[in-house]
């Protein structure tokens, strides 16, 4: 292990989050599509166990946001998640220039990461919109659907459980694109196995970017 | 003496309109000696042995609720319609007790009048049912719709909690009450939270859906399917409901989703409905919708993939 090109990226409490994060929206992913699309033809398992499922998993990712949020609080982890208004569209464009052409005529990548930069700009982008407003809001709306007496029963004469229900879907869905897209993008390195293997055992390759 | 002349006129516009008034022109002006005691709690009359007046307690099985009486379908009826003439004399004679009532059919049998809500079919598929085949001809309509208070409201209200509400109540009043359970069976009722243990979210299944959704058999051509199933029989399936083509479009929102698609279209019916059904309300074009984008994503990977690799 050359300390030189691979940095310590992810901390124990981060990769503990990420592992149990990961797993859990899998399950969500599969047991909400089995719920959403149910049909007497179209089973991928058992309605009640999906159901079962998708409240433990459901539950499960509630509380480990928990740990993400506090980790983030208690660490200096959060700095990588602070994002500068300024020049942002900018920073995107070169960023989206990178993954669609730069890239592929071995340029260097616009934002190299190192111990102050975790993320490129896009990353930044995009996982602040996953963990500060998808997933809080899949957790709000869930737990709402969890104990629907809670939730108003009209809003400007619509019902406030569909639209719940509605908005859940809706971020669920866009938690699965992300998820797709985060995949591959992992991919991206000097190995597509590279960022899977750092956040199993924490350390950054960061001669590949 | 103005506003004297005020306040007479306001108490009596008030007492016109009071709820009193408003039951007593609901209900058959015959009735009124009837409901005399039968709307109390107690009777006075003149005991001809001691020739004095004696005030005791009325049976509680015999005392009605005269609003739910003057709200009931029944409410214009004469008493005497469906109980013996004799009952007009007082004391009544205690034989009266045994002659048997006039039956539901009797009126609502081979009607034309009536033909619309099928009641001869209604009585094909009550025979079938469990409480039939168990307990034979003294499982009466009445064991389950109150003569006096019964209202059509699977088919007027617009209310799906109120619909629920009101056809579980029959259920409940042997299911839930050890004493009426006991006129038709010789052991005690079962513990319903517990032979449904199975179900999630149980309370608020009883609360939204009646018990006969899962308990009957669905006939398209009656409003409130009458076959009740042996428990065994009962369906087990969430997705018989949770699903694109869900049963309840068949049974309970039937009426509701007849009327309010006829008045909002189909998605405001939707929107509007409070009661959601995981996965029974799919909207064909937003399912299209999510697959088109999600399809999006994976071709613009692929083509991303297929030039990192061509690159390399």
């Amino acid at each position: 292990m050359t300390s030189e090109s691979k940095i310590y990226f992810y901390p124990i409490w981060l990769r503990i989050w990420h592992g149990i994060n990961a797993l859990s929206i899998l399950v969500l992913i599969f047991t909400g599509i089995n719920m959403q699309y149910a049909n007497q033809n179209f089973k991928l398992m058992d309605f009640e166990l999906a159901v079962n499922l998708h409240n433990i998993f459901g539950i499960t990712v509630t509380l480990n946001y928990l740990l993400f949020f506090i980790g983030n609080m208690m660490t200096s982890n959060k700095k990588y998640y602070r994002l500068k208004m300024k020049g942002l569209i900018k920073r995107l464009i070169l960023q989206v220039n990178y993954y669609t052409s730069g890239m592929f005529k071995n340029e260097n990548p616009p934002f190299p990461l190192n111990e102050k930069r975790k993320f490129n700009p896009m990353q930044k982008v995009t996982y602040l919109l996953a963990m500060y407003i998808f997933v809080p809001g899949l957790i709000i709306t869930g737990l709402a659907l969890l104990f629907p007496e809670t939730i108003i029963e009209e809003v400007y004469s619509l019902s406030g459980i569909f639209m719940t229900a509605v908005l859940h879907a809706s971020l669920g869905f866009l938690v699965s694109i992300f998820l797709v897209i985060h995949l591959y993008v992992a991919s991206i390195g000097k190995h597509p196995l590279n960022n899977f293997k750092s956040i199993i055992d924490g350390y950054h390759d960061i001669s590949g970017h | 003496m103005r506003s004297y002349l005020h306040f007479v006129v306001v108490i009596i516009l008030i007492s016109f309109f009071s709820p009193t008034q408003a039951q007593n022109q609901a209900l058959a002006p015959e009735n009124d000696l009837c409901l005399k005691c039968h709307t109390n709690q107690t009777i006075t009359f003149l005991n001809t042995l001691t020739k004095r007046q004696d005030k005791r307690m009325m049976n509680p099985l015999y005392i009605l609720n005269k609003d739910h009486l003057a709200a009931g379908v029944h409410a214009k009826f004469k008493c005497t319609d469906c109980h013996s003439a004799d009952y007009s004399k007082y004391p009544h004679n205690a034989e009266l007790k045994l002659e048997p009532l006039s039956t539901c059919l009797d009126c609502h049998g081979g009607d034309a009048k009536y033909a619309a809500y099928k009641f001869e079919k209604i009585d094909e598929e009550f025979q079938k049912s469990v409480h039939f085949q168990k307990v034979g001809e003294s499982f009466t309509c009445s064991k389950c719709h109150n003569q006096h208070y019964y209202q059509a409201k699977s088919r007027n209200s617009s209310e799906v909690g109120e619909i629920v509400g009101f056809s579980n109540d029959m259920c409940m009043s042997c299911h839930s009450n050890n004493n009426k359970f006991l006129l038709f069976s010789n052991k005690l009722k079962p513990e319903l939270s517990q032979i449904h243990d199975w179900l999630p979210n149980q309370e608020l299944h009883f609360k939204n859906v009646r018990c006969i959704e899962c308990h009957t058999v669905v006939v398209d051509s009656l409003s409130v399917s009458h076959n009740i199933l042996p428990k065994e029989k009962a369906l087990k399936n969430c997705v018989e409901c949770h699903s694109k083509n869900s049963m309840l479009e068949a049974s309970l929102y039937k009426y509701k989703n007849i009327q309010t698609r006829t008045e909002k279209g189909k998605l405001n019916s939707i929107i509007t409905n409070k009661s959601y059904i995981i996965g029974a309300y799919q909207n064909e074009w937003l399912n299209n919708f999510s697959i088109i984008i999600f399809l999006m994503a994976l071709v613009g990977i692929s083509i991303h993939l297929i030039i990192r690799i061509i690159k390399k």
